[in-house]
């Protein structure tokens, strides 16, 4: 009987001080979810919806000519951007008519090894396509696929999954 | 392979009791029968003579402490800690004193004696059923002494099938590729093991890139994908004289390998201008067919074991879905309408089941379905695992998982994983390096 009315007491004193959690807890995750859109805001510049938009894994072929285009997660379709990556690549290699390239497409680790590969293969034919509408002989380009066994950045993580997935140019001459 | 001499002599069959003990595998076993593995006892000359020739101090206890780790791995079986036997094993070999193994709470005995006869090795065992107090199996072999680890496995599953009602998967070997380095280069050879991890040996060096080595059905040749001269394409490769082609003519990449269950076609895909379709090639007449004919990805084909049909996964309906479809190509069907993506379709050894990976979520499973697509069961969940290879009794799973790296891109690593049909006995099987893609032999003592 003692225990209980002991209990009780306790259980009174709890609700009160779990309302003064409650509380500040409310205020610290209003400053989480504030910190947490600040940090948004920084990610916007390296991604759009899920293609990764930023520049730090991106070399060059030629001055202004990027030598690499992303893709959304389990997609092959060419965004804005990538056209117009490509069509810069296209404009060099017109420029460069004796330069043949392989497309060497990638995907992410998040999914099946067999069907990534075929995955980047599809993703490099969207870029060797599209060089093609742009007057590139078939003949200048070879595709390689390596599903997602070369990854360019090794996290575990959206941004660094965005980054794999690519289509990237290489000189091969 | 060839080289390999077994001589199995049946002493006697005794007839089936049906008081005899049994273990339900069909159920997961939380259970595990307790059985006694006596130490296999042999002569002093014996002895000697294999000491100096496989540099083991008592091949008898060697020998079954493999049987021993067979048995505890599979999860049916308890083996009691020999400290308790009271019985030698020489005397326990001639006739049990059953009540002795009954007190310790054994309820199967192994028995078994190991000589030396006129250069081979000599291996006779029994299996003792303790609450009956009765014979359930006796056998001898006689083989080349380097063949030892082999002998041990055929006991086990010589008592696994005796125990069960069926056929075992300890005398059976894993191909796998070995991985090393860092994640964004990774180095990978063809490997292949004993089921248990032993014997461990690289068949290629690592200068270029393999992934998904498969058995044939005989398992002396597999089949996988090498990016030789940066060219992806199937290869055929022959274990035992290291005899290596390519298989077919293909102006693209072809991947996804598999033998038909006959032996006589592989069958893979073909990926040219954004699409993959299946495609088949006979290995006598080198004739090529194309199976599927779709502008979507359609890969990872598996035939069943009669041949008649093939699992598959495409892209068809906009995301990886499992299809089953006649070995002709006719009659496609698709099969898997959970939520998530489904892939790498395997068929059972039994016919009754495919085995296949579910991403949902963010998260992967193995699990199995039957060919109709009813039925799914996820057996285990993890942040990345694929393409799970059954064993050859249709009764457990390997596959691979890997890891989440770290903030800084760090702590990656694949291993081989293993579990039981029920969901039950998930395990790693540790190799020396890091692996992925395993492929399960068939039994090789059929």
């Amino acid at each position: 009987m003692k225990i209980s009315r002991i209990r009780n007491i306790d259980q009174g004193a709890i609700m009160k001080l779990n309302k003064i959690l409650k509380n500040l807890l409310l205020v610290v995750l209003a400053c989480l979810a504030l910190s947490a859109c600040a940090t948004k805001k920084v990610s916007v510049g390296q991604m759009q919806g899920d293609v990764y938009t930023g520049t730090d894994t991106v070399e060059y072929l030629a001055s202004g000519v990027p030598d690499r285009v992303f893709f959304a997660t389990n997609e092959s379709v060419l965004t804005t951007a990538s056209r117009e990556t490509l069509r810069k690549q296209a404009a060099w290699l017109r420029k460069n008519s004796d330069v043949t390239i392989v497309l060497e497409g990638h995907a992410d680790e998040r999914g099946t090894r067999e069907y990534n590969l075929a995955l980047g293969e599809r993703r490099a034919n969207a870029a060797k396509d599209y060089l093609m509408t742009y007057g590139i002989s078939s003949d200048r380009i070879s595709v390689l696929s390596y599903g997602k066994e070369r990854p360019v950045d090794s996290g575990s993580n959206p941004l660094a999954w965005s980054k794999n997935r690519r289509s990237v140019t290489v000189k091969a001459n | 392979m060839k080289k390999f001499l077994l001589f199995l002599m049946i002493l006697f069959f005794p007839l089936k009791s049906f008081s005899l003990i049994e273990v339900d595998i069909t159920r997961g076993n939380l259970n595990p029968l307790p059985i006694a593995v006596s130490p296999l006892s042999i002569d002093d000359k014996s002895k000697k003579n294999f000491e100096n020739l496989l540099k083991k101090k008592n091949i008898g206890e060697e020998i079954s402490m493999i049987v021993e780790n067979n048995l505890k791995t599979s999860g049916l079986f308890n083996p009691l800690s020999k400290e308790a036997f009271l019985q030698a094993p020489d005397i326990a070999n001639l006739k049990p004193r059953f009540e002795d193994w009954n007190l310790i709470k054994a309820q199967a005995l192994i028995t078994g004696k190991v000589t030396n006869v006129d250069e081979k090795l000599r291996v006779e065992f029994r299996l003792w059923d303790v609450l009956a107090g009765k014979e359930m199996m006796a056998l001898a072999f006689t083989t080349v002494p380097t063949n030892w680890r082999r002998v041990g496995h055929i006991i086990s599953d010589k008592v696994y099938e005796r125990l069960t009602g069926e056929k075992g998967y300890f005398d059976t070997r894993i191909i796998y590729v070995a991985e090393e380095g860092p994640k964004t280069k990774r180095v990978k050879k063809l490997a292949i093991m004993d089921q248990d991890g032993a014997n461990n040996k690289f068949l290629t060096l690592g200068n270029e890139l393999v992934l998904t080595p498969r058995f044939n059905p005989t398992s002396q040749m597999v089949t996988y994908l090498s990016y030789f001269r940066n060219l992806p394409r199937v290869y055929l490769l022959d274990i035992e004289t290291g005899m290596q082609e390519v298989v077919g003519d293909f102006p693209g990449m072809t991947f996804a390998p598999r033998f038909s269950p006959d032996g006589k076609k592989i069958i893979m895909s073909f990926a040219k201008d954004g699409k993959s379709d299946i495609y088949t090639m006979d290995l006598e007449n080198r004739i090529v067919e194309k199976i599927t004919n779709h502008p979507s990805i359609d890969t990872s084909p598996s035939y069943s074991p009669d041949g008649k049909y093939i699992c598959f996964n495409s892209d068809r309906s906009g995301y990886q879905q499992i299809y089953v479809m006649k070995s002709d190509g006719s009659g496609v069907k698709r099969i898997s309408f959970g939520n998530g993506i489904y892939g790498t379709p395997v068929w059972s050894p039994r016919g009754d089941l495919i085995a296949f990976t579910k991403l949902h979520k963010g998260k992967f499973y193995i699990g199995v379905m039957r060919t109709d697509g009813s039925g799914e069961r996820l057996l285990t969940e993890n942040f990345y695992q694929e393409a799970p290879s059954w064993s050859p009794n249709g009764r457990v799973l390997i596959f691979y998982r890997e890891t989440k790296t770290d903030e800084k891109g760090e702590g990656f690593s694949a291993k081989l994983w293993s579990i039981d049909l029920t969901g039950y006995n998930e395990r790693m099987i540790k190799t020396p390096t890091d692996g992925s893609d395993p492929s399960w032999s068939s039994l090789l003592s059929n």
